[in-house]
């Protein structure tokens, strides 16, 4: 199934190119949508099967592919409100390597998820780098062109730093006798391998893996990438391409699991993720772009999954949980963006206000997000976030949770005022009613679904979803 | 003669730190891709001739030749000016770079793998680290590249270092080389190049939180 996807995938990619008529490009992305869920379903029922040899659906990959199954959908459509409504200047050249980079995005973001070589992985980290590359470009300005060479730049950098981890992981290997570098074959023989170079590794994969997962050491790049690309691939690149940098993370991190160099890891993940939710608060407090404030917001969460990840635990599944419900939130916020910036044409938070005047159900989907996306109840994401406090505190660590609470209070305050100021502040110069665009309520409506159903996963969860996930912290305990 | 290979590499580093002209950067990367390509042939005894020859010949087309000429090209279409205006005095970098050597020996000394030739990461790691050195202490974006590139130079000869037992990895570095490489020149590099001439990285900060 997953080689009929890939081949399906490129010849939709190539058709998106080639193509010229709006309605075959329609019709194009549906396909692939239906391609896609194909292969979720499909993998639904292939739980832990090896596929080309190279692919395992196991629980970790089947979660994610699923959350991605979903945020793919919305991501598509508002991709095309976005080309209809806020570029008039749209060639049928640039809509199709829009649309082909978000596929292409979309899909090497998915298959990585479910590869089961680390080689591999890599491979597809690489494609993720391009197809943003051409998203992030996607208005062709200067600073367009900026965001897209820091991003290019840095993200050269990181794949380069991973795959130095890898040369350093296959010299551990080397004196055990070890030549499959498979995840399954590395579990299994975790033990053999030489904890200098393991030590070497980790740190290089690790480093290398904080690009996509928007972690401390090069977080930049990212976000400079989801101020510039058109919000809904800001929405792809904050919730499924971090999602792709904690895969690599997690099962790179699997192997150090029982070694002598487990703690060595941890320590690692503990600065970076407390460095992370530090960064995060210090800027948005003084921020004044709310689309970058969002991307920070992702900083700050992906921060308290490696934390979740590293004191281990409870925290494991609660780390999952986390991604599972930062996956479907954050995208929400970037689908809203897109509205406010139709009605007061800048993201600065100097010349907005008054929010409810103008959009009623942007503006109470914008307050629900809010709180989803700061993890107040009913949020999903409190629960997750809760119980990452408490195997901090249940592994002694609680003079770190305090620091943790404090930061994220700094940051609650900071993300407050300027949404608060964007709801109710009246602005100083009203803006004329006729220049304000009509934004039908439906266009709100899949971020309403999206919040709802990340309540729904975290205060109910289902049975299959729980199972999932248990057996892939089996990974790590 | 392996070894001997190696450390004119390390040495082309201190040459690269403390020169000034752009021209001679260039020279130094055709230089550093005949190294790799002699290394290349010396080190991968048990690969097979096919494989062995498509690894030889992207050494020697891609990195000896046709990135340094790109370069060339770069630099003289947009008349960027031939100083390298490092931040730094040219003393200081030397004795960064020599730091980075000592510090990738003593990193090496601690180490006991009968299996890896320290020599090989030595001069991998001190090279990887002076790339990056390198893009931190130039004010030119082609710099960056140029930093970037001894960067891939030094992850070559890491990979050439197991590259016996997992050719398959070596064949990796060599797609990113040529991925990494098109991406970053090929696309890019000549964009900015239209937009802005004799680019500068304080023509790159824009992007601001405030």
């Amino acid at each position: 199934m997953i080689v009929l996807f890939l081949i399906g995938t490129i010849l939709i990619i190539c058709g998106l190119f080639f193509n010229k008529n709006r309605t075959v490009n329609y019709l194009l992305v549906s396909l692939y949508v239906v391609l896609l869920w194909c292969l979720g379903v499909y993998e639904c029922f292939h739980l832990n099967q090896t596929e080309f040899t190279f692919f395992t659906a196991d629980s970790l990959g089947l979660l994610l592919l699923l959350v991605l199954c979903i945020v793919a959908v919305p991501a598509l459509y508002h991709g095309y409100r976005y080309l209809e409504k806020h570029n008039l200047g749209e060639t049928p050249h640039s809509r199709g390597i829009f649309f082909g980079s978000m596929v292409l995005l979309i899909t090497s973001c998915g298959v990585a998820y479910l590869s089961n070589h680390i080689a591999v992985t890599w491979i597809f980290v690489e494609i993720t780098t391009l197809s943003a590359s051409a998203l992030i470009y996607h208005h062709r300005t200067m600073r367009a062109l900026e965001g897209v060479w820091k991003y290019v730049f840095i993200c050269a950098i990181s794949i380069t730093f991973i795959y130095v981890g890898i040369l350093f992981l296959s010299l551990s290997m080397k004196g055990a006798g070890i030549e499959d570098m498979s995840f399954t074959s590395l579990y299994q023989n975790r033990l053999l391998l030489d904890p200098y170079w393991l030590k070497l590794s980790f740190l290089f994969i690790f480093t290398g893996f904080s690009a996509k997962f928007g972690l401390v050491p090069m977080y930049t790049a990212g976000i400079d990438a989801k101020d510039k690309a058109p919000a809904p691939a800001g929405a792809l690149l904050s919730s499924i391409l971090m999602n792709l940098g904690f895969v690599g993370v997690y099962r790179v991190y699997g192997i150090m699991v029982q070694t002598p160099v487990q703690e060595w890891a941890r320590a690692i993940m503990i600065i970076s993720g407390l460095l992370s939710i530090f960064v995060a608060a210090v800027y948005m407090t003084r921020i004044k772009n709310i689309k970058r404030m969002f991307a920070y917001s992702g900083i700050e969460h992906m921060g308290l999954v490696v934390l979740g990840l590293a004191v281990g635990g409870i925290g494991v599944y609660a780390a999952i949980l986390h991604v599972l419900l930062h996956t479907l939130v954050k995208p929400t916020l970037f689908f809203q963006y897109n509205q406010i910036y139709w009605i007061y044409q800048s993201k600065s938070v100097n010349d907005i206000g008054d929010y409810f005047k103008y959009n009623k159900t942007g503006a109470i989907l914008l307050l629900l997000a809010f709180f989803s996306a700061t993890a107040m109840p009913p949020s999903g994401l409190f629960v997750s976030e809760f119980m990452i406090f408490q195997s901090l505190f249940e592994s002694h660590h609680v003079l770190m949770l305090l620091v943790v609470v404090l930061l994220l209070t700094l940051i609650i305050w900071g993300f407050g005022s300027n949404i608060f100021k964007l709801l109710f502040t009246p602005l100083e110069k009203e803006l004329e009613r006729s220049r304000i665009p009509h934004i039908s309520p439906w266009e709100s409506l899949s971020q309403y679904v999206l919040l709802a159903f990340s309540v729904y996963l975290a205060y109910n969860p289902p049975m299959e979803m729980v199972n999932l996930i248990n057996n892939a912290v089996r990974i790590i305990q | 003669m392996i070894d001997i290979l190696l450390i004119l590499l390390s040495i082309s580093l201190l040459y690269m730190s403390i020169s000034n002209r752009l021209a001679s950067y260039l020279q130094i990367l055709v230089l550093q891709g005949l190294i790799l390509f002699g290394t290349t042939y010396l080190t991968l005894t048990e690969v097979n001739t096919l494989n062995l020859l498509l690894i030889m010949l992207e050494t020697l087309v891609f990195k000896a030749i046709a990135v340094p000429w790109f370069m060339n090209y770069v630099i003289k279409k947009n008349k960027i000016t031939r100083e390298a205006e490092p931040y730094l005095p040219n003393f200081i970098s030397l004795l960064i770079v020599t730091l980075i050597i000592v510090f990738a020996i003593i990193l090496a000394s601690f180490m006991n793998n009968e299996h890896l030739d320290k020599t090989f990461f030595v001069v991998a790691i001190s090279t990887i680290f002076t790339g990056l050195y390198l893009i931190v202490s130039r004010k030119k974006i082609i710099t960056h590249v140029i930093g970037y590139i001894v960067i891939e130079n030094g992850v070559m000869v890491l990979s050439l270092a197991v590259g016996n037992e997992m050719p398959m990895l070596v064949n990796l570095g060599v797609m990113l080389d040529i991925f990494a490489s098109v991406l970053i020149l090929g696309i890019f590099f000549n964009k900015i190049g239209d937009v802005i001439k004799d680019p500068d990285v304080d023509l790159l900060s824009n992007l601001k939180d405030n």
